[in-house]
């Protein structure tokens, strides 16, 4: 039922292109290239010189223990953070996909969550995981456990990972349900008579046809804790305690806006566009020919 | 190979009854067909048989074992879907596999199992597709295929020819019902085309509004058709039923159309019972006293289908041999026989 239309000049087209191109341009190309040209500049602090100096400042970041630091940490957040979300949204939309009483409310309820703004969130999670008054917080150190996020770096990353994989929960939820209830019942009965208990339905049928969602997902979520999540990291930790939680995208911030050394900053801020180009690249390419069924 | 006996299925889904309280039983390797208009309660019958769904009252017993408390799994049954219902990530010979994987058969023997099956039906060659490489009808066979590899107590079928075409419908119906005498395993079948059910089944349960209306041979059936909604829905053009009542002494009923005509045997009740008198369409003869208005003429090739309209404004269907007869818009018929008189009240059969 596709219709394509074919243009006879080429003026028309372009202005019915040129809105979202110009959105584009001024919202991508531009401050791309600026970072991209920054990058290969020695900027004063105060940007009353600027020298050019090629690929020095990546050849610094990349020697950086600190950066490598980052990196390190964004690795592990990253796929906390997506492995967290994902595996929570999928249960969650499995029970949601019952036929339950209540189960619109349930529904609806579940989407809330990422309508909350991340600075929002972090400080609900602060309230509720601050070691004096924070609600669990104080529950684990009654407890015996020493909890406090602000000086055990581990307890930071756990943190951090929970309140950004909380927000990224009800994105996937609703991708989830979606998903699930595309799947057709007839093909769940199937199973069923053919012998497969819940479980093993859902392992062997549901899991695989869901497949395209979660590969999606997965790449989604992996963006969202490269570059969505300063607002958490921002609220609860500041990169800290001594750079436990200091992810790749707040070292940029840290070094641009707070130590204003802008050449390294725009070089950090560079790799991480050429990494999420590239997983967003591997995504397409995956998803049109391995996980298809 | 088991018996299969349903007694007393009710089924509510809150205040709406679909069920009221089915009796069947169905005989080692034989073949019911279940067939009624889209509504009438037939696919939940099956499904409760399944185990799909549970019965509000009434129990299921296959191979004289109670199952109805027993998920779909323990029931050793198979069904095929309306839409095939295939695992779509699997191929064939996964997806014919599935059952007997979790079953833990030893791998070997899956694999004589479905190249068995697989030849049988005529897929081999196709084991290594996904479903979506397949044709409707190749689905349809991988789909038998899934069921008679498990070699269950009991086949379902939940009108699994309905979505093929005309030509293909006619030849996987021949050959389901080949392959189930081959196999002899005990099927229950639903369907909503007569044909389907008049040349599958060994014996038809035709059902109305939740009720069985009548369970006897396709033959049974189509002579001596209990009441005016089977008489009505069996058979093809559909019989006539023209509003009668009963003459004095039962000999005879006087039709509305006007005319009297004979009884093969005397019915009770008083002269002026109403009746409704069936005939149908190739059982008119041209000729008689009755004229019917023609208004529409169907010729078919080897015989031709007139409809009209009586005096009363009944309509009438007749189905004659050959080229429609001469007529200048009035053909006279006359009833003989065979006729099949109903209670008009009732619709019982009298």
């Amino acid at each position: 039922m596709r219709k394509n239309v074919i243009f006879r000049g080429k003026l028309l087209p372009l202005l019915l292109l040129s809105p979202q191109l110009a959105i584009t341009i001024v919202f991508f190309f531009w401050p791309a290239g600026q970072a991209i040209w920054s990058s290969l500049l020695r900027e004063d602090a105060f940007g009353l010189s600027r020298q050019f100096v090629g690929l020095e400042n990546f050849a610094e970041v990349l020697a950086d223990p600190t950066w490598r630091g980052a990196a390190g940490n964004t690795a592990i957040f990253a796929f906390s953070v997506a492995i967290l979300a994902i595996s929570a949204a999928l249960l969650l939309a499995v029970q949601a996909d019952k036929s339950i009483r209540g189960s619109g409310a349930y529904k609806t309820l579940l989407i809330w969550p990422y309508a909350v703004a991340p600075a929002i969130a972090a400080v609900l999670w602060l309230f509720l995981f601050h070691p004096q008054i924070g609600l669990i917080g104080r529950a684990l150190n009654a407890a015996q456990i020493a909890w406090d996020y602000r000086l055990n770096g581990g307890q930071a990353m756990l943190l951090v990972i929970i309140a950004s994989a909380w927000k990224q929960v009800s994105y996937n939820f609703i991708f989830f349900l979606a998903g699930l209830q595309s799947i057709p019942r007839s093909v769940l009965e199937a199973a069923a008579i053919d012998g497969a208990r819940p479980m093993r339905r859902f392992w062997t049928v549901v899991f695989p046809l869901l497949s395209p969602t979660t590969f999606f997902l997965l790449t989604v979520n992996l963006v969202y804790a490269f570059f969505d999540t300063f607002g958490v990291i921002h609220a609860l930790t500041q990169g800290g305690p001594a750079k436990a939680t200091e992810t790749l995208i707040y070292k940029v911030y840290v070094d641009g806006v707070e130590n204003l050394n802008l050449g390294a900053s725009a070089a950090q801020s560079v790799i991480l566009m050429a990494i999420v180009i590239a997983m967003t690249a591997v995504q397409f390419r995956f998803i049109e020919r391995k996980v298809h069924y | 190979m088991a018996t299969l006996t349903l007694s007393g299925i009710r089924k509510s889904f809150g205040a709406t009854t679909v069920l009221h309280g089915i009796d069947l039983d169905i005989a080692e390797g034989e073949m019911v067909v279940i067939v009624g208009a889209s509504g009438c309660g037939k696919s939940t019958l099956l499904r409760i048989t399944a185990g799909l769904e549970t019965p509000t009252a009434g129990t299921v017993r296959i191979g004289g074992r109670d199952v109805t408390p027993l998920e779909p799994a323990d029931r050793d049954i198979a069904l095929v879907f309306q839409n095939y219902a295939l695992y779509p990530h699997m191929t064939v010979f996964d997806n014919m596999a599935y059952g007997l994987k979790i079953r833990r058969m030893p791998r070997e023997e899956i694999r004589r199992r479905v190249e068995e099956a697989a030849t049988l039906l005529g897929i081999a060659p196709l084991l290594h597709r996904r479903p979506r490489e397949l044709s409707g009808g190749q689905r349809q066979r991988v789909a038998m295929g899934r069921a008679i590899v498990r070699e269950p107590k009991l086949f379902l079928f939940d009108e699994p020819l309905s979505n093929l075409d005309a030509k293909l419908r006619v030849q996987m119906r021949a050959e389901i019902r080949r392959l189930q005498r081959r196999l002899g395993v005990t099927s229950l079948f639903v369907t909503h085309d007569q044909v389907e059910a008049m040349t599958l089944g060994d014996r038809l349960v035709v059902m109305n509004q939740g009720r069985a209306a009548q369970v006897a041979t396709p033959m049974e059936i189509f002579a001596n058709p209990a009441d005016t909604y089977v008489a009505g829905f069996i058979g093809s053009p559909t019989m006539n039923l023209l509003r009668a009542t009963l003459a004095e002494g039962g000999g005879a009923a006087t039709l509305a159309a006007g005319g009297s005509i004979p009884l093969d045997r005397p019915r009770p009740g008083p002269a002026g019972r109403a009746l409704v008198v069936g005939i149908r369409p190739e059982h008119v003869t041209l000729g008689g006293s009755l004229p019917m208005a023609v208004e529409l003429v169907e010729p078919l090739g080897s015989e031709t289908v007139l409809h009209g309209t009586l005096p009363g404004g009944e309509a009438m269907t007749v189905r004659v041999q050959g080229p429609a007869p001469a007529h200048g818009g009035t053909l006279p018929v006359s009833l003989v026989e065979p006729l099949h008189i109903f209670d008009a009240e009732t619709g019982r059969r009298l």
